[in-house]
């Protein structure tokens, strides 16, 4: 054979997916019409103590898959080389829903799912170990809401991941009880990563950047549980000055362009030991429910707490950041001097509360109150924030199988 | 010649051999996966009509779940001595043994050649309605899937049944099926994937309470049931005929639950809307369900308003609020998000998440007649100071 022909041979076998891997389509898909079919045919007979294994390979999805055994790994061969692409998705709510107990997902992406890319409700002890949620697009409205969406769990890890893209959060931990979030990727999100109405939260060795908004500590109103205690830690929170495309009336689209880290109405949150710059808005903004505009008489929970109480910042490197705050912190930046500095607090304290325990230690870093319930009249550096909880946060702790690979 | 009556005797006890291998009887299997639907000898496929067998009690709700505009046919068997026990609020305790059956099917148009393989489907009429206490004419309708939920030991166990292209027999598909359709409503068509759910999927809506994540049936409530209908002793009270036949004990003699029938144009509309919110949402939006995390209760015993949603901002609903700022604006179903997420056809943002990819015009128009007639405003609070 000539060496042209041995060409043109590998050529043919290329298009019938010789010379190497499982067949591919014109848009690098592999060529498998049952792959859907048997994947979720593998989950609905999952046993505890399965693993599922995906093999590397760019799949098409029209459904969400589901899973409620309890103790499965679904795992595939990388977040680069096990693609789960739901582009062409037309039912279902995610891309997958799992609801059972112990399962760990690994190793593999999920893309353009029309919904949230997973969501993990009400189980105990959920790994996600180098997972990409990512929409390929950029940054759009029509993108799904959340990338790696733990709700009501108890024992959570987030690790290793990579979330980009989402129209709300990257990373969304929701209501859930003792938590680690370590060494993931968010951006281009709303928000980059969301701790929200949990109870013991670590949140460290994170890269936040690109978002509207770093890593988000929030409590909602008309919720079960009233977050607290997180821990933001050794994380890596710059340039998070993407325009906001969250859908208007959902929590994040209160979120001002260039917030780094951003307290809302959470209690007993530490920042602390990251690196925190060039969040154009604030570094650091702690503010209160009022400060989101959704606050109303009838719809809001009675026993609900908007207040931020004992944040606690110090140890931080803060670089730049607060030259061009957002919405309806615009005006502040005039009445600061041309630049927030370091720390943004609207001021609304529980009237019934003598202290807010807002603390700021952190070398030359400053606290602007910007005196939300005068409308901004009274705003200025407070320099009464140089105070110290009485103790601070454990470390979190989680099953030791959790953290051990499987 | 006697050969020959021998030879017919024995054709027409091999024909008879058939028909009784085939069963005319119900058959309760206790575990596996049968294949066809036609292991459970549930119906009879024959002359253009398919037929219950003996036990099986067809039964139709106050207010039904939209799916894709599907007809539904229901009925529900229980072995001979067995009872469930009422319950007020949640499902009957049902015997082990239990079968539920919900055959979703289409009518076609008249002109269709092959009912059976018409894509086009069209929206059902008065005249096109068929009660199913009898059966089904199967002369102008495509039978889609056919449900089972059948209790066993271990619990309700749900089965996902699709008709064959001869409308002779259905196959389980535990992973679900997707049936692209046309929906013809008057000159309007409108293409579509109807969506069988995985086995998984049929448990989201059917685990109603996290803890224990129990399949149970949604419509088999008193409140869902509690109506007039066709059947065996004629057109009575569905409760009382189930007490009738033996299928039913512990029914209150008063003091029944009834949800309105959506239907119902004289009924309040807060009536209708809060029976067809209960219906289509409430297996999930209820204070143990798998929309707990919302904080938006939809059954039908939730009082409060601002977890019926007025004035309550969007938990996790991210682009799905549709730009809207609360679930409820009293007076505003332009500015609510319920109305929203009811209207929209796309999966990220739509509600109910399963079961339709049509939007439920009628089901619109209802809740937003509820929203106009709330009163109030949502007034937006500046906070202390």
């Amino acid at each position: 054979m000539t060496r042209t022909g041995l060409l043109a041979a590998c050529a043919m076998l290329a298009l019938l997916g010789g010379c190497g891997g499982a067949k591919t389509d014109a848009n690098g898909f592999t060529v498998d019409p049952d792959f859907e079919k048997r994947l979720q045919q593998q989950l609905l007979d999952a046993k505890p103590g399965d693993v599922v294994t995906i093999p590397a390979g760019k799949y098409k999805l029209t459904r969400s898959l589901s899973l409620t055994a309890d103790g499965v790994t679904v795992k595939g061969a990388g977040m680069d080389k096990t693609v789960l692409s739901f582009a062409g998705q037309t039912s279902g709510a995610e891309g997958m829903l799992v609801t059972g107990d112990d399962f760990t997902l690994q190793d593999l992406a999920l893309e353009d799912t029309k919904g949230d890319a997973l969501k993990v409700n009400g189980v105990k002890n959920t790994v996600i170990r180098r997972v990409r949620a990512e929409w390929t697009g950029g940054g759009k409205t029509s993108n799904g809401a959340y990338g790696l969406y733990p709700v009501q769990v108890t024992n959570v890890l987030i690790e290793g991941s990579v979330v980009k893209g989402a129209s709300d959060a990257g990373i969304y931990v929701g209501q859930s009880t003792n938590i680690i979030v370590r060494n993931n990727r968010a951006e281009g999100n709303v928000a980059g990563i969301e701790i929200e109405n949990s109870t013991g939260a670590d949140v460290y060795g994170n890269t936040a950047t690109g978002n509207t908004g770093g890593i988000l500590v929030f409590n909602m109103p008309n919720l079960p549980v009233p977050g607290s205690k997180t821990r933001v830690f050794k994380n890596k929170i710059t340039a998070n000055n993407h325009a906001n495309f969250g859908a208007k009336g959902s929590a994040v689209s209160s979120v001002p362009p260039g917030s780094g880290v951003i307290v809302n109405s959470n209690d007993l949150v530490e920042i602390f030991d990251n690196d925190i710059g060039d969040n154009q808005t604030a570094n650091v903004i702690i503010s209160s429910y009022y400060s989101t505009g959704f606050d109303t008489k009838k719809g809001v929970s009675a026993a609900y707490d908007p207040f931020p109480q004992n944040i606690y910042v110090t140890g931080n490197r803060f670089v730049g950041g607060g030259t061009d705050p957002g919405t309806k912190y615009a005006p502040l930046k005039a009445l600061a001097g041309g630049a927030l500095p370091a720390v943004l607090w609207d001021g609304f304290v529980d009237l019934e509360v003598p202290k807010a325990g807002i603390c700021v230690q952190n070398g030359d870093a400053k606290l602007f109150n910007a005196d939300g319930p005068h409308k901004f009249v009274g705003a200025k550096i407070d320099t009464s924030v140089d105070c110290a909880p009485a103790a601070r946060l454990p470390e979190i702790k989680l099953p030791d199988g959790m953290t051990k690979e499987k | 010649m006697i050969a020959r009556l021998l030879g017919l005797v024995a054709a027409l006890l091999f024909v008879a051999g058939c028909l009784h291998a085939r069963g005319d009887r119900v058959i309760f299997i206790a575990e596996g996966n049968p294949e066809k639907l036609s292991d459970w000898g549930l119906f009879t496929v024959a002359d253009g009509r398919i037929a219950p067998h003996a036990g099986m009690v067809t039964y139709e709700l106050n207010s039904p779940l939209f799916s894709d505009y599907a007809q539904k046919w229901r009925t529900v068997w229980m072995p001979k001595g067995v009872a469930a026990t009422y319950d007020p609020a949640t499902s009957f305790d049902f015997p082990v043994g239990t079968i539920v059956t919900k055959t979703f099917y289409y009518t076609t148009p008249a002109d269709a050649a092959s009912p059976q393989t018409s894509d086009a489907v069209i929206k059902a009429t008065p005249a096109s309605y068929q009660s199913g206490v009898a059966g089904l004419d199967l002369k102008h309708v495509r039978l889609i899937e056919t449900r089972l939920l059948v209790r066993r030991a271990e619990g309700w166990v749900a089965f996902p049944y699709v008709w064959n292209a001869e409308g002779t027999d259905a196959t389980l598909e535990r992973t679900g099926a997707d049936v692209p359709l046309t929906f013809v409503d008057g000159a309007e068509r409108t293409d579509f994937t109807y969506s069988v759910p995985n086995q998984n999927q049929c448990a989201g809506c059917h685990v109603q309470d996290f803890r224990t994540r129990k399949v149970m049936p949604i419509g088999l409530k008193a409140r869902h049931l509690n109506r007039a209908f066709p059947g065996e002793g004629g057109e009575i009270n569905q409760l009382q005929r189930l007490v009738a036949l033996g299928y039913l004990k512990g029914v209150p003699g008063s003091g029944v639950p009834q949800n309105a029938n959506w239907e119902d144009g004289k009924a309040d509309p807060a009536a209708l809307a809060r029976a067809y919110l209960d219906i289509n949402c409430s297996h999930c939006h209820n204070a143990t369900g798998a929309a707990r995390t919302s904080g938006l209760w939809l059954d039908a015993g939730t009082v409060d308003p601002r977890l019926l949603g007025t004035c309550k901002p969007p938990v996790a609903a991210g682009r799905g609020t549709g730009d809207r700022p609360f679930d409820i604006v009293p007076g505003h179903p332009e500015t609510s998000i319920i109305a929203y997420r009811l209207a929209s056809r796309d999966p990220g943002e739509m509600m109910p998440e399963l079961g339709r990819s049509l939007t439920h015009k009628e089901g619109v128009a209802l809740v937003t007649e509820y929203i106009l007639t709330l009163k109030g405003a949502c007034e937006r609070v500046g906070g202390p100071g």
